[in-house]
């Protein structure tokens, strides 16, 4: 029997209109590869079996009158994050135990619309706080990926760690992600897929479970880039159930794969060169740079002096934010409720035994520096930086750049229980050193493996593009795929 | 700024989250750890920088004022802890 789960979005879309497949054996295929993987990957939090080959039916049925639907009998896993009527949606939180909402994600109904399958919802950490999957209540995902002679377990990255290692695992064709901070990117950064982060306000933020308003944007993770551009494609939308979702042009994302980038700018801005970065990703950003000088692009050196800053201002804003928007959980309308002698004793025991350690640790820093007396020291002048670390790319794009190469992470996968950082969140924090900027300034940005380190890990680089110019990031991205190429995970599971 | 244990116990009241004492003196730790690490950005010059309310130049849409949905009283406490006849039930609140 061939196995289908190797092919990509775009193989198994030609397969199923040709009739060569059905939806019902590729979905039965994934189902069967999630039942002999999860136990050992955690992969999934629910699988939804009963459902996915319902689905993939009726998509069988659609498909042999003809249907043409971008995903038409694709099957996808969402992350526990998305809203999904009657099918467990916890954020990976103790807090949300039992819920199933009355309700679909408008990103995800987009999929459901477009013909795609639900195989069930991914790990993540906990309300997307994390870039390890170790915060999540349902415990750690394990990376696919290990260190060559190792049989040490890798962290998946995070905070969409569930979706990461299914992709690269082949648990599902494509995963819904989210990205406050990185949680989209460096998770494809560890696991050799691709990770495309939006412009904020590109994809709906309506029926996902909020973490920082501002910040948060959903999109894919995918096995290549035209894979990632067909996900994007469904996913957007403008939605008048979201007021900061953008009425913005049209885009097709998959014709601009393969076009010339004869006469592009790529910008190399030098204050990602950061102290202590391995020679292996030093290195592999120096071959993204030879890559795009043979494909015809001119590279510019350009400075975005506010760099430094970004991450001390995410975890003002983030934190502020998320204190904000997880005051909802309070043990009345859905989830946990603990009992105590008052209606503030029980708030105060259902929040403590609802939330996990990292979660409790940022709702503390964003109730603090929102509170009376320090709210100017902190958050207004977070936002006053984070007005001038957009600035620094606006003046940049003004200047002519079409888009700009950095390195993805500081470093490959990482081990799960890794000392250092668990005894040190800020270590933890800092894995979002090269991304936590785009969200602050509410670009679009892609991770696109690049190359193996010594010890066989995928290694990433990143792009970074205009507000509402994908289409030149799947352009870029499709170069280093193109001369890279793709990388597998030698199974263990 | 750092913040000391009654700082902690303060914070955790305001963010509704039982907190032992032993808890409330490991947090001190941390969360000065976290807020030594954000001092830096005392250090940017910030005059006459408008703070950033929103990534996107745009003006929030605005909808006609009418009622679009509703009706949904069983599916508001579906999946509520406690409830009865579609009210939340909570713990006394006057006496």
């Amino acid at each position: 029997m061939t196995d289908l789960t190797k092919l990509t979005i775009a193989e198994a879309r030609e397969k199923l209109r040709s009739k060569e497949i059905t939806s019902v054996e590729l979905t039965g295929q994934y189902i069967a590869a999630i039942e002999a993987a999860n136990a050992q990957l955690n992969a999934y939090v629910a699988v939804t079996g009963d459902q996915a080959m319902d689905m993939a039916k009726a998509s069988d049925g659609r498909l042999s009158a003809g249907s043409q639907a971008p995903l038409e009998g694709i099957p996808l896993g969402i992350k526990d994050l998305f809203g999904t009527l009657d099918v467990h949606t916890q954020a990976c939180s103790h807090i949300l135990d039992g819920f199933k909402p009355k309700y679909e994600s408008t990103v995800t109904q987009n999929l459901w619309n477009d013909g795609a399958v639900m195989l069930g919802k991914l790990n993540m950490d906990e309300f997307a706080m994390g870039s390890s999957n170790e915060t999540s209540y349902y415990g750690p995902v394990k990376n696919p990926w290990r260190a060559e002679g190792s049989s040490a377990d890798l962290v998946p990255g995070g905070s969409s760690g569930g979706s990461a290692s299914a992709v690269a695992a082949h648990l599902c064709a494509a995963a819904t992600a989210t990205d406050t901070g990185g949680s989209i990117r460096q998770p494809a950064a560890f696991t050799g897929t691709v990770g495309i982060k939006p412009t904020y306000g590109r994809c709906s933020r309506w029926g996902i479970a909020a973490f920082a308003s501002s910040l948060d944007q959903a999109g894919p993770i995918t096995r290549d880039v035209r894979d990632a551009a067909i996900m994007l494609q469904s996913m957007a939308s403008v939605d008048p159930k979201d007021t900061t979702s953008v009425d913005a042009p049209e885009a097709h994302y998959e014709a601009a794969i393969g076009k010339s980038l004869k006469g592009m700018k790529i910008g190399i801005p030098k204050e990602y060169r950061v102290e202590n970065m391995p020679k292996e990703i030093e290195a592999l950003w120096q071959q993204g740079i030879e890559w795009y000088k043979a494909a015809g692009a001119e590279i510019v050196d350009i400075s975005l002096p506010h760099t430094k800053y970004a991450l001390p201002a995410y975890y003002i804003v983030a934190p502020a934010e998320a204190s904000s928007n997880l005051a909802r959980y309070d043990g009345v309308r859905y989830g946990l409720r603990v009992p105590g002698k008052d209606i503030t004793d029980m708030y105060e025991k259902t929040r403590a035994a609802g939330f996990g350690e990292e979660v409790r640790r940022r709702i503390m820093i964003g109730t603090y520096v929102l509170s009376a007396g320090y709210y100017d020291a902190y958050y207004l002048q977070a936002q006053k930086v984070r007005t001038l670390i957009k600035q620094d790319f606006e003046k940049v794009f003004a200047a002519g750049v079409d888009a700009i190469l950095t390195p993805a992470t500081p470093s490959a996968a990482f081990e799960i229980g890794d000392k250092e950082m668990a005894s040190d969140p800020i270590k933890m924090y800092q894995q979002d050193i090269f991304t936590v900027a785009v969200n602050m300034a509410g670009l679009p940005g892609i991770a696109v493996p690049a190359g193996l380190d010594a010890k066989g890990l995928p290694l990433a680089l990143q792009l970074i593009g205009k507000p509402f110019e994908e289409e030149t990031l799947f352009q870029t991205a499709h170069i280093i795929e193109d001369a890279a190429g793709k990388f597998e995970a030698k199974k263990w599971w | 700024m750092s913040v000391d244990l009654t700082t902690v116990k303060r914070v955790a009241k305001l963010a509704r989250i039982a907190t032992t004492d032993d808890q409330a003196e490991k947090m001190v730790g941390e969360l000065n750890n976290i807020l030594g690490f954000v001092e830096q950005l005392s250090e940017v010059n910030v005059d006459g920088v408008e703070p950033m309310t929103s990534v996107v130049h745009m003006s929030m849409r605005k909808r006609v004022d009418e009622v679009t949905d509703g009706n949904k009283a069983d599916d508001i406490v579906a999946n509520a802890p406690a409830t009865e006849d579609n009210y939340f039930m909570v713990p006394k609140v006057i006496e």
